[in-house]
């Protein structure tokens, strides 16, 4: 038997493609590069399809404009939320997911037709489930919460999306152990693939837990099943629903390590740290399904606090780390690169006009300070009164999941498009500006939102003046004024999301072929991303600016976690 | 390099940076002052949520308001009932599709047990300008002492999508001194 496995697996290992990248010498299996053109050209097209919604949520929720009527409201908000945080990102992690096992580890992709057929259901899925939000009669939020009932195929779409995505986190451990089979690679390996397996390990409970509620709610939708109970539906689905983003933040935080190592040289300060972190996320961060029940009766204090503190906030512990450790690496290679002046010379003369890069870095920056800070305060116990359901809510996972992941994401695409689309970025001097444009737009909704929901201004709500209501009664004018810088914020980051897909698109259409010829790079690789000869955990050397950097985000958490506690102390008593 | 497998095999025995050991022991004990700042408040904090629920019909629950407010209403308002519960008495807050009933008179600095459930979709409780927010769930009956500390008008919207009619869900609370 094992003479048959040994022949067969040798087989498919002398038919696989390979060609090596002449920047980075990285082997890079033709089949794999396949997958991840096609996983991510799906993601920028649910990416395009949901930020268009999201906009128009936005301008209806600008009272001043007031743009779509409530049906149209309420179907649009409810296809935002699938494309983007489900379709959008799902398909760039997949795409993630097959770089960091397949091409990092210059292994060939396990079983290529499989992950066709995954990408395939995927879209299926994904089609189906737009079908049914456009039909009109399946305006029930993405978090579709019963008793309120979609069309039947709106959960189908879902369950036949998880599968596929499913199917692809397999081919990705299978990749692993193909590669670890055939000695592609030498001892661990490499951090970023480390991320990556962080980030497949909570997938594989993100979507179980997706396929445990969404089957009998679909079986439901059938009239096969009686009743959903909605306590029960709310724990679980939050299993998909919040650890979907713990997959973001695996994702996002092993594309900043990446994207710190190909613009920079940057190397993690120590790989044992760094990994630490990332087990961290796989012991601890299955438990915030609780951050949506604080509110919600049934469940006991004990479990509130045990779960929404991801036991003791070890899994905040984590990101914190990280919160050092990536620009620590950062400002490590920096001062190698020979900027040692002062405690900032490293930053002021990092390569702030190559995308890559200033995503990158206004990705950790908000995410850190914006999604990171919010998300602790409302995740609270008793503080989460003051915020749950408000749109504070959308504020704080617009800071962690449009100002961190996807602006990640995108500062990633700058490599994709040359390393494995091999056409080179058109429009170098817009495109410099892409992620400021994005994530200028992507901070300013945070924030706003966030003063808005301070303020009381309910979530997914079509008219905050309530003049229909029967018996109506005035929000805070700050409010109203919040949302209406919201909608501007809207209109920057709608420019810039523009302008990365008019980029992204016209550079895969039309960008300069890098495959033939010796062309440089538009946005340079750092020379030494393309030797691996000099790796490893990085010597002793003085990181003034990065303990300021954390200094400043500490104290700021300190005082907004308290200013919190002060706000809430002055509110009716409650027992 | 991140991108590629450490060069030390065994990464695992390399010394790590003392500002790195220094972080995740400051971060660490941060963790831990906000876990048991969450039990704290439930002995020195004026606001605590109650867990006290018990499992009812939406029928059994809609028949419960109702003889509240036949009891204690004081007047009517565009149709409803305005309601004025003696200190001390339970009150019951019925959500539904799409209205907070009945409208309610509380005294100021007095304690109330108040009654939330809803009898058809889950309905979101959010008391402003005071900013409390509650869910409210069909089958499931929460009680919270509260204790209005000021007087006024305030409203109730609803917070958590509950259909076409979701931003035209009200009610109201009154505080008299």
């Amino acid at each position: 038997m094992t003479a048959i496995d040994v022949s067969h697996s040798g087989l498919a290992a002398a038919r696989a493609a390979f060609r090596t990248c002449r920047f980075t010498g990285l082997k890079v299996d033709i089949a794999a590069q396949r997958l991840i053109m096609a996983n991510a050209v799906a993601a920028v097209v649910f990416l395009a399809v949901g930020g268009l919604m999201g906009l128009l949520v936005a301008l209806t929720r600008w009272p001043a404009v007031h743009l779509l009527p409530s049906e149209w409201f309420y179907l649009v908000l409810t296809g935002h939320g699938a494309n983007v945080l489900l379709f959008w990102i799902i398909f760039f992690e997949i795409a993630i997911l097959y770089f960091a096992s397949a091409v990092l580890l210059g292994s060939r992709i396990a079983t290529p037709k499989i992950a066709w057929a995954a990408f395939v259901l995927m879209v299926a899925g994904a089609i189906m489930t737009n079908v049914a939000v456009f039909q009109g009669d399946s305006s029930v939020m993405f978090t579709s919460y019963p008793p309120m009932q979609a069309s039947p195929h709106f959960y189908l779409g879902l369950i036949i999306f998880a599968v596929g995505a499913l199917i692809g986190v397999g081919i990705f451990f299978a990749t692993l152990v193909v590669a670890h089979g055939e000695r592609t690679y030498e001892g661990s390996i490499p951090l970023v693939t480390f991320g990556a397996l962080t980030a497949a390990i909570i997938a594989v409970f993100t979507l179980a837990s997706g396929a445990i509620i969404l089957v009998p709610t679909w079986l439901w939708s059938l009239g096969l099943v009686a009743e959903i109970d909605p306590l029960m539906y709310k724990v679980v689905w939050w299993g998909m629903g919040h650890s979907s983003q713990q997959i973001n933040v695996a994702a996002h935080v092993s594309v900043w390590y990446a994207i710190g190592a190909l613009t920079i040289g940057a190397k993690p300060l120590s790989e044992k740290v760094s990994r630490t972190a990332f087990l961290l996320y796989i012991l601890f961060l299955q438990l915030a399904s609780a951050h949506h029940l604080l509110a919600d009766p049934g469940m006991s204090a004990t479990w509130k606090i045990v779960n929404t503190s991801y036991l003791m906030y070890l899994a905040v512990l984590g990101s914190l780390i990280h919160g050092l450790t990536v620009p620590g690496a950062l400002e490590a290679a920096q001062r190698r690169n020979g900027y040692t002046k002062g405690a900032f010379e490293w930053l002021r003369k990092a390569p702030w006009g190559n995308p890559a890069f200033s995503g990158m870095f206004l990705s950790l920056v908000m995410f850190g300070f914006i999604g990171g800070i919010s998300g602790v305060v409302l995740g609270t116990e008793q503080l989460n009164l003051l915020m749950h359901n408000t749109i504070y809510v959308p504020g704080h996972f617009h800071g962690t999941v449009v100002a961190g992941t996807t602006l990640a994401f995108m500062a990633m695409t700058y490599y994709v498009l040359p390393l494995i689309f091999q056409r080179d970025v058109i429009w170098p001097k817009l495109a410099r500006w892409q992620p400021y444009l994005f994530g200028m737009g992507a901070g300013g909704i945070s924030l706003f939102m966030m003063g808005a929901g301070t303020l009381g201004v309910p979530r997914r709500h079509w008219d905050i003046t309530l003049t229909d209501a029967m018996h109506p009664f005035d929000l805070p004018s700050g409010g109203f004024l919040m949302m209406g810088l919201n909608g501007l914020a809207a209109v920057i980051a709608a420019a810039g999301g523009i302008l990365y897909i008019l980029i992204t698109v016209g550079t895969v259409l039309w960008g300069k072929r890098l495959d033939k010829g010796e062309a440089p790079l538009t946005f340079p690789l750092h020379k030494q991303a393309a030797t691996v000869a000099e790796y490893g955990s990085h010597a002793t050397v003085k990181l003034p600016g990065t303990i300021i950097l954390v200094s400043v985000f500490f104290l700021s958490f300190v005082l907004y976690y308290f200013v919190n506690w002060k706000y809430l102390s002055e509110i009716w008593l409650l027992r | 390099m991140a991108i590629s497998p450490p060069q030390n095999r065994l990464w695992w025995n390399e010394p790590i940076e003392r500002v790195e050991i220094g972080w995740v022991v400051v971060a660490f004990l941060w963790g831990l002052f906000m876990f048991f700042f969450m039990i704290a408040w439930h002995f020195i904090g004026g606001q605590n949520l109650s867990t006290e629920t018990y499992r009812i019909t939406p029928a059994a629950y809609e028949q419960k308001v109702a003889t509240f407010a036949e009891k204690y209403q004081v007047s009517e308002e565009s149709g409803v009932p305005v309601v004025r519960p003696p200190v001390g008495e339970d009150v019951f807050i019925l959500a539904r599709l799409w209205e907070w009933w009945p409208l309610l008179e509380l005294k100021k600095g007095q304690s109330y047990r108040i009654h939330l459930s809803s009898i058809d979709w889950q309905h979101g409780f959010s008391l402003q300008p005071v900013n409390i927010n509650i869910s409210v769930h069909p089958g499931y009956e929460q009680i919270i002492t509260l204790t209005p500390t000021e007087a006024g008008d305030f409203g109730i919207a609803c917070n958590e999508y509950c259909g076409i009619g979701h931003h035209m869900m009200t009610g109201r609370i009154r505080v008299v001194e």
